[in-house]
């Protein structure tokens, strides 16, 4: 199964989803801990042994539902792997040690085990659904919880080792293409809007990360006095706004100036389509441009599903792991721009 | 975005002078930030983190933080040792009971972070035991309640007798 599970890309990657347009995917993440354990960064290994073993065997009441798996059993690349797919922040795998990630089949629940807090349930869903990760994450909590004590206050809720998460615990996040809102420069004050309303932004990858082709992921910063739907509600009606502030750009952008769009935007693609040699960035910056012809009509439907799945395999682990081995800039440029090539050659 | 005063490195400082209503903005890189900081007479933390920035809040006042840092050295959780000094630098509390150990230091900083301070998510099924009867036994009062202002004294009655058997398990 883990073979598996490094092979193929995570399920929400692939399928549609609501105002899929801008929205890429919808994510919710759960801090917990368990009652009598030291956090993980004042735990000690035998601590962060048992925290490992405890969340272990509450998971394989069901084993055929989500594989454990030790990050320190992992290769360098692999553990690279999970993170560009998402299933774990670049943080987690600094550290391996006492460390597991726990994932499901179709790799839209992923929990860590003694990452900041003893767990984080994430779930991860196609499009703008928030509503649809809620639900599943509720449902993983549910189950563990059946046999885990969580650490849990009447007045601070859930206690985590950061105090901005405490209470619910629950960080929303939607990840947005927002490659209109750039264009004409308006992206900035759209963010820092957002930023007053206790709304976060981020780049790809989370915490510090800088935003590449264009995906902002925009989450809640509040975590506690009010509950887990009231927070993901706000943050999907703060959402929907920037979704349909990003389209009716868009439609102005068709409306006066199309030509020069439609000049970029296939110059783009004509980029992807040709080019030997290419870095992450410029793929990431060309593929939104793409994505964008894509969802204005510009360019052909039948490219939708391969730019999707190009969006992971020009990824650095990725391309190392189905080349199988590890490269050097100039080869990873190489073959990045190879599979990029193939990929959309089959369009 | 690109440093406006290098062109190289990446700019990653955001800076907004407003002076006799009229507003600048300047998108520097960290180095460069430095230089132009010192310049203006501001000075910018050569690691302005995430930590940083909390510890302030635990403060109010930016300024402050390493004078009250070293008043407050001698505050710590006796459950698992780490002191207030150590959540500063690292941002992170140590155990469940940091939360009753630093309470007074914590709560305004919980406030400036997230507007409330009491909890109103879910309630976990094992450790919220009696906290959610507790709940549930203040929703029952306030319907018992309504139904006496309601004059519905039948339906009183077996409110009053349900919130009597919860009570016995609390």
């Amino acid at each position: 199964m883990l073979q598996n599970l490094i092979n193929s890309l995570p399920e929400w990657t692939k399928a549609s989803g609501e105002a899929d347009d801008v929205a890429i995917s919808s994510r919710i993440r759960l801090a917990r801990n368990l009652k009598g354990i030291p956090f993980p960064n004042k735990a000690n290994d035998q601590q962060l042994t048992k925290v490992v073993e405890t969340i272990e065997s509450a998971v394989n009441r069901q084993s055929d539902l989500m594989l454990p798996i030790k990050i320190e059993d992992l290769t360098a690349n692999q553990r690279l792997i999970m993170v560009e797919k998402h299933l774990c922040s670049p943080q987690f795998i600094e550290k391996p040690h006492y460390r597991m990630l726990v994932i499901n089949k179709e790799q839209t629940i992923s929990l860590m085990v003694n990452e900041e807090d003893h767990l984080r349930i994430q779930t991860i869903s196609p499009g703008f659904n928030l509503e649809n990760a809620l639900n599943q994450a509720n449902h993983v909590d549910d189950f563990l919880e059946e046999t885990l004590d969580y650490s849990f206050d009447e007045t601070c809720g859930f206690l985590t080792s950061c105090p901005t998460n405490v209470g619910t615990g629950i960080r929303a996040s939607v990840m947005l293409h927002l490659p209109g809102l750039a264009m004409v420069d308006q992206i900035k004050q759209v963010l820092s809007a957002l930023t007053q309303l206790g709304i976060n932004i981020r780049g790809l990858y989370g915490e510090g990360t800088e935003s590449l082709g264009n995906i902002y992921q925009i989450s809640n910063q509040v975590t506690l006095g009010h509950s887990e739907e009231e927070l993901a509600n706000n943050l999907t009606s703060v959402c929907r706004q920037v979704i349909e502030q990003e389209r009716s750009v868009r439609k102005a952008l068709m409306k006066d100036s199309r030509l020069q769009l439609e000049d970029r935007l296939c110059r783009s693609y004509g980029l992807l389509t040709q080019a030997r040699l290419m870095n992450t960035q410029e793929a990431l910056k060309l593929l939104s441009d793409v994505k964008l012809g894509i969802d204005l009509g510009i360019i052909p439907e039948a490219a939708r599903v391969n730019v999707k799945e190009l969006l992971f395999l020009i990824r650095t682990s990725i391309l190392q792991h189905i080349y199988g081995k590890e490269m050097n800039q100039f080869e990873r440029d190489y073959h990045r721009a190879m599979t990029i090539r193939e990929k959309l050659a089959s369009v | 975005m690109i440093c406006q005063h290098c062109n190289q490195r990446p700019a990653t400082i955001h800076l907004t002078k407003i002076i006799n209503y009229e507003k600048t903005e300047l998108h520097l890189c960290e180095a460069c930030a430095q230089v132009v900081g010192n310049e203006l007479g501001i000075m910018i933390e050569p690691n302005f983190t995430f930590q940083n920035l909390l510890a302030s809040l635990l403060d109010g006042d930016f300024n402050n933080i390493y004078q009250q840092a070293s008043q407050n050295t001698g505050i710590y959780c006796q459950q698992c040792g780490l002191t207030l000094t150590d959540f500063r630098n690292n941002g992170l509390l140590g155990c469940s009971d940091c939360y009753k150990s630093f309470r007074s230091n914590l709560e305004p900083l919980l406030k400036k972070v997230h507007g409330g301070t009491v909890h109103a998510g879910k309630v976990p099924k094992r450790s919220g035991g009696k906290f959610r009867i507790k709940k549930e036994i203040e929703k029952l009062r306030n319907k018992l309640h309504q139904a006496i202002s309601h004059e519905e004294y039948e339906k009183a009655a077996q409110l009053r007798d349900e919130i009597r058997r919860l009570e016995q398990e609390l």
